[in-house]
C-alpha cells in the first residue's frame, strides 16, 4: 500500500456527495417545487436562480465539477464492486447494489437532463414552465424523469447514510440503524416534493 | 424406497491452480451426526463417485475440528463457512461443496489463504515488544475493555468475510474486513496503541479502509460474530482523525 491517493479520492467523493452535490440537489428540487404553485410562480423562481450573481462560479464550482469528479469515480467504484445478493439477501448488500445501480441511473439522467435544459439554454432555449411542460407531454420521457428523480433521490438518502458511515459520524450498530430510518425519510420527503413538480408539469 | 439412507454430495474440484474446475458427485451412507469433514474423510477412504467409477480423494483443508482454527472454511450450499461445524443433518441435500473462490485455489477445496496473513503483516497486526533490553511490564489494560477486545481477538482469518464481500474481487485490491478488524484491536491494546498511527496510515493507503462499500455482508457472515463493521467505521472515524492530524499538523502519533 505505497499510494495514499485512493483514500483521500474517495474520502472526497463521499464528500462531494453531500456537500455540494446533496444540497444542490435539495435546492434544485425545492425551487422546483414552485410549479405545484403555476406557471408564473414557477418562471418567477427559474428566473430569480437565473438571476443570481456570479452565476458561472456558482455553476462550475457548486454543480459542474463537483458532479463530474463525483460521477467518474462513481463509475469506477460501481464497475470494481461484484455484486452477489443472490448468495447474500441482506437488507445492507440490497442497499449496496441499488446505490451502484441507481448512480448509473442517475447519471443517465441527469447527462440528458443537463442537455436538454442547461446546454440548451447555452444555445439560447429559454428554460421555462414551458419548455418543461413540452418535454413532459411525451409519455416517454415522463417516465424517464420520474424514474430519473426517484433514482437520484433515492441514491441521494442512500448515499446520505453511508456518508455517515464513511465519516466515522454513526459508529454503533444503533446509530447505523437510527440513521437508515432517518434517510428513508429523507428518500420519501424528497421524492414527494420532485415528483410534485414533475406532476405539476403535466 | 430404499432403507438405507444416503447422503449426496456435488463437489466442485480442481486438479491443479490453473486447471479447468468440474463438478463430481458423491452417495454415501447416512450415519447419524455426519459433518462435512466426516463425510470428505469417509470419501477419502473409499474415493468413489456416485457412477461406482474410481476417482482421486479429494483435497481439503482442516486442523482443528471445532471451528477456531478458520482453515477449513469452503462455500457450502451457497455460503462460506467451516465445514467442521456444517452438519449434515442440517444442510440441504445434495450438498454442494465449492472452494471460496476469492482465494486462489489450490486443488479442489483447498485454497490459499496468504493474501490474509500478508495483509495482518501489512497492517502490523502484533504488539512490538521486542527490543535488546527488558522493557518491563506494559500499562495495564481495563478489565471491562480486555473483554471487549477479546471479541475482535476472536479472528481466526478463516477468510468467510473476505469471501462474502462484494469489493473483494480480482477487479480490486482491497485487503478486506479481516485485518481493518484487527488493526483496531491492537490499537485498543494499551501497547499496541503505541503504533496506533502507523497502523492507520498503512491502512489509509491503496487497497485500504475506504475501499470498504458498506454491503455489510461481513458482519453478517462472520462465524466469530465478530462486530466487524462497527470495526471499520470506528477505523473510518480514527482515520478522520487521523487525516485532520497530518493536514493540519499535530502529534502524528
Amino acid at each position: 500500500m505505497a499510494g495514499k491517493q485512493e483514500f483521500y479520492w474517495r474520502r472526497l467523493h463521499s464528500l462531494l456527495g453531500v456537500i455540494p452535490v446533496g444540497l444542490f440537489l435539495m435546492q434544485h428540487l425545492v425551487v422546483n417545487h414552485f410549479a405545484t404553485g403555476g406557471e408564473e410562480s414557477f418562471n418567477k423562481a427559474a428566473h430569480f436562480m437565473e438571476q443570481l450573481p456570479f452565476r458561472y462560479f456558482l455553476e462550475i464550482f457548486i454543480i459542474f465539477l463537483p458532479l463530474l469528479f463525483h460521477a467518474i469515480y462513481g463509475l469506477y467504484i460501481a464497475f470494481t464492486a461484484k455484486n452477489n445478493i443472490g448468495q447474500y439477501g441482506y437488507f445492507r448488500n440490497w442497499m449496496f447494489m441499488l446505490q451502484r445501480v441507481s448512480g448509473v441511473i442517475t447519471l443517465i439522467f441527469v447527462a440528458w437532463h443537463v442537455w436538454e435544459t442547461r446546454i440548451a439554454a447555452a444555445f439560447g432555449a429559454d428554460v421555462n414552465f414551458q419548455m418543461m411542460e413540452t418535454i413532459l407531454s411525451s409519455p416517454f420521457m415522463l417516465w424517464f424523469y420520474l424514474i430519473g428523480v426517484i433514482s437520484t433521490t433515492f441514491h441521494f438518502a442512500n448515499g446520505l447514510w453511508s456518508f455517515f458511515v464513511s465519516w466515522g459520524i454513526t459508529v454503533t450498530p444503533r446509530s447505523q440503524v437510527i440513521s437508515t430510518y432517518i434517510t428513508i425519510g429523507v428518500f420519501i420527503a424528497l421524492s414527494i416534493v420532485g415528483v410534485r413538480a414533475i406532476l405539476a408539469f403535466v | 424406497m430404499s432403507d438405507k439412507r444416503t447422503v449426496r454430495f456435488i463437489i466442485s474440484r480442481q486438479d491443479t491452480p490453473d486447471s479447468a474446475p468440474y463438478q463430481e458427485e458423491f452417495e454415501l451412507d447416512y450415519r447419524p451426526n455426519m459433518n462435512v469433514i466426516s463425510s470428505l474423510m469417509e470419501i477419502r477412504r473409499n474415493p468413489v463417485n456416485a457412477k461406482g467409477e474410481a476417482t482421486t480423494p479429494i483435497a481439503w483443508d482442516m486442523n482443528c475440528l471445532e471451528e477456531v482454527c478458520g482453515a477449513c472454511s469452503m462455500v457450502i450450499n451457497g455460503r462460506p463457512r467451516q465445514s467442521c461445524s456444517a452438519l449434515v443433518d442440517q444442510l440441504e441435500q445434495p450438498i454442494r461443496l465449492e472452494p471460496m473462490r476469492t482465494f486462489p485455489v489450490v486443488r479442489d477445496l483447498q485454497v490459499d489463504r496468504s493474501r490474509m496473513f500478508d495483509s495482518l503483516k501489512r497492517v502490523k497486526a502484533w504488539v512490538p515488544i521486542d527490543g535488546t533490553y527488558d522493557l518491563g511490564p506494559g500499562p495495564r489494560m481495563p478489565e471491562k475493555k480486555r473483554q471487549w477486545a477479546y471479541e475482535l481477538s476472536k479472528c481466526m482469518t478463516c477468510g468467510v468475510c473476505l469471501e462474502a464481500c462484494p469489493n473483494v474481487n480480482s477487479k480490486s485490491d482491497f485487503i478486506g474486513p479481516q485485518s481493518l478488524s484487527q488493526v483496531r484491536l491492537f490499537n485498543a491494546h494499551p501497547t499496541g496503541a503505541m503504533n496506533k498511527g502507523e497502523r492507520l496510515e498503512t491502512i489509509m493507503g491503496d487497497g485500504g479502509l475506504a475501499n470498504c462499500g458498506n454491503s455489510q455482508n461481513c458482519v453478517q457472515s462472520c462465524p466469530k460474530g465478530i462486530p466487524l463493521t462497527t470495526s471499520i467505521a470506528a477505523l473510518n472515524r480514527d482515520t478522520s482523525i487521523q487525516a485532520f492530524k497530518n493536514f493540519f499538523g499535530s502529534d502524528q502519533v
